[in-house]
């Protein structure tokens, strides 16, 4: 567990949190550029110096008499720009950590990393012969070798173009799923988010807004995320597993707590633990099931929340689906003429459902 | 062609310029480090100290040299003190003055080339954990490599190509401060056209070689 409180001013902006994430899993620090995530993340490291009191399980690694030096603490770090050292090759660059972290891994698992990140041919090559996408998978290697206790990442894409990042994201997925420590990962892109974080903190001027477990936030309708910050890209994910695969119309059916939903066959094996994403703009609302319908995937569900959207036309509408919940983005007028009120029973007919890994 | 007391003092030359230079590469590392680092009120005075030196005329830098260090100065009551005598006049004496004559002819560019390098690879450095000095050692003076390079081209050429200030300090004593240029300066006193060819000559094509080797050795010093 990983406990963080920082106050400082600095010129123009002040950091104000306190925050306690979970010791596993991705947590996602999530906002516009100046809203101090990137602050926070360096307090985190030790780059930046803020009052506060910062601790990781037991150790403490900032507090009113103690400030642990970054290169004391174990953490591993991406920057933006894969910052990798242009004097030595790859191996180098991966051996530069690993030399003074005091814990050369196992030849075993120094494979394991390697090949996780897909970086196996790379090891003779300079730094400046790489491509950005691969500049960046050394990087994330050369910070997980040094076995670092907390994985610290600094919109790692974000200084890459679309092709290098969807060639990344598929090795930051298996990171995901394979990683025993707990990841900060900071972003201001929905969609990484949407992939990669199981908890999600959404920083605004300095403070953390709100923070949670990713699916429960995102349907969160109290929270101007939603609305505000999302946009086009409001939406929850689900977590669910593949219970059916149609091969006849290559659709997979994905059972979550609450429903199932029918995706295009992302070539996952029955039981493979997936994620979808539905965006609240893809879900609408009708009293009765529609069976004369395009639309392949309607549940039964019941209102449990309407708030307004930025636009005044529209609203945001909370549907439960058992223990899960979507969200639905529809005009005022629609709402109104269904007369849709908290406890309605209704039918969400949801007309895309993204297979996010 | 070159006379024995000629070559003597081409040797003496290449001997201050070396000594010089090495001792500007100690001293001038931390101060250029410091520079390109601090953050401090003090940059802007001890920046302006350093570059002196291409401002004013060398018979001022010696003048005040030869003050401070001769028998009622300051360090010159303080080498008698410890027993090595007044440096005037000695080759040590110019090595001083050297030293500071062409300092920012080495500070500057290793001030340049750290300056280059920025922030982000110390920090990397820092969160694979090497410890500030480890990471001067094993970052930053690697990526200054190209300032280090031309540091010690420029300090040494320019050392080389002194006057002024050795005629305050060192005067013209045969074997003991009497460089290259002075040579010239006696050679052409005393008519003697053709030996202060020989050393002319010479010293025009050592900068052009020198120059040159800056210019092609070092591309890497233009890129960002």
């Amino acid at each position: 567990m990983i406990a963080a409180r920082f106050r400082h001013a600095y010129p123009g902006f002040a950091l104000d949190v306190d925050l306690t994430l979970p010791g596993r899993g991705v947590t996602a620090l999530f906002g516009h550029s100046g809203s101090g995530k990137t602050t926070l993340l360096r307090c985190i490291a030790g780059l930046e110096r803020a009052q506060g009191r910062l601790s990781i399980d037991d150790a403490v690694w900032q507090d009113d008499t103690t400030f642990v030096p970054t290169h004391r603490r174990p953490i591993g770090y991406v920057f933006q720009e894969a910052s990798l050292f242009p004097h030595l090759s790859v191996q180098g660059n991966l051996d530069y950590g690993m030399k003074r972290c005091g814990c050369r891994p196992a030849e075993a698992d120094f494979q394991k990393i390697i090949d996780l990140l897909g970086i196996g041919t790379l090891l003779d090559r300079q730094p400046d012969r790489l491509s950005g996408g691969e500049r960046q998978r050394v990087a994330i290697a050369r910070a997980l070798l040094t076995a670092p206790r907390l994985l610290l990442m600094d919109e790692p894409l974000a200084a890459l173009d679309l092709a290098r990042k969807n060639e990344i994201l598929p090795y930051l997925e298996r990171l995901h799923d394979e990683l025993e420590i707990p990841v900060l990962y900071v972003s201001h892109a929905p969609d990484e988010v949407a992939r990669l974080a199981d908890h999600i903190v959404v920083m605004e001027g300095g403070r953390a807004v709100a923070q949670g477990p990713l699916t429960d936030t995102l349907a969160r309708l109290d929270l101007p995320i939603l609305s505000l910050r999302l946009g086009e890209d409001a939406g929850v994910v689900l977590d669910g597993t593949v219970v059916e695969r149609d091969e006849n119309w290559q659709l997979a059916r994905i059972g979550f707590s609450g429903g199932t939903v029918w995706v295009r066959d992302g070539g996952h094996d029955l039981g493979h633990h997936v994620r979808v994403r539905i965006l609240a703009r893809d879900v609408s609302v009708a009293l009765e099931p529609q069976h004369d319908s395009s639309i392949l995937n309607c549940l039964p569900a019941e209102v449990a929340e309407i708030a307004n959207d930025a636009h005044p036309a529209l609203a945001l509408v909370k549907l439960k689906l058992g223990n899960s919940a979507v969200v639905a983005r529809l005009t005022r007028r629609s709402a109104c003429g269904l007369d849709l009120k908290p406890g309605a029973q209704v039918y969400a007919q949801i007309k895309a459902v993204a297979l996010i890994g | 062609m070159l006379n024995p007391s000629d070559w003597s003092a081409v040797w003496l030359t290449l001997k201050l310029a070396g000594v010089t230079t090495a001792l500007l590469l100690l001293i001038g590392t931390p101060i250029a480090w410091w520079l390109a680092r601090t953050r401090s009120w003090w940059k802007g005075p001890v920046g302006a100290v350093v570059a002196l030196p291409i401002v004013l005329p060398p018979t001022v830098l010696g003048f005040y040299l030869l003050l401070v260090m001769g028998p009622n100065g300051v360090v010159g009551q303080l080498t008698q003190w410890a027993g090595i005598g007044l440096l005037p006049f000695t080759f040590w004496g110019l090595v001083v003055a050297s030293v500071f004559y062409s300092m920012p002819f080495v500070v500057q560019p290793l001030q340049n080339a750290f300056e280059a390098i920025g922030e982000r690879p110390l920090e990397a450095a820092a969160t694979l954990r090497a410890s500030p000095r480890d990471a001067f050692f094993s970052v930053a003076v690697p990526l200054a490599r190209p300032g280090f390079l031309t540091a010690s081209i420029l300090g040494f050429a320019h050392t080389v190509g002194e006057f002024g200030v050795v005629l305050m300090i060192g005067g013209n004593i045969p074997d003991k401060t009497r460089v290259v240029s002075v040579q010239i300066y006696d050679h052409v006193e005393a008519l003697e056209y053709a030996e202060a060819h020989w050393l002319a000559g010479g010293m025009v094509v050592f900068s052009f070689l020198v120059l040159l080797a800056l210019y092609t050795l070092n591309p890497t010093g233009r890129k960002k």
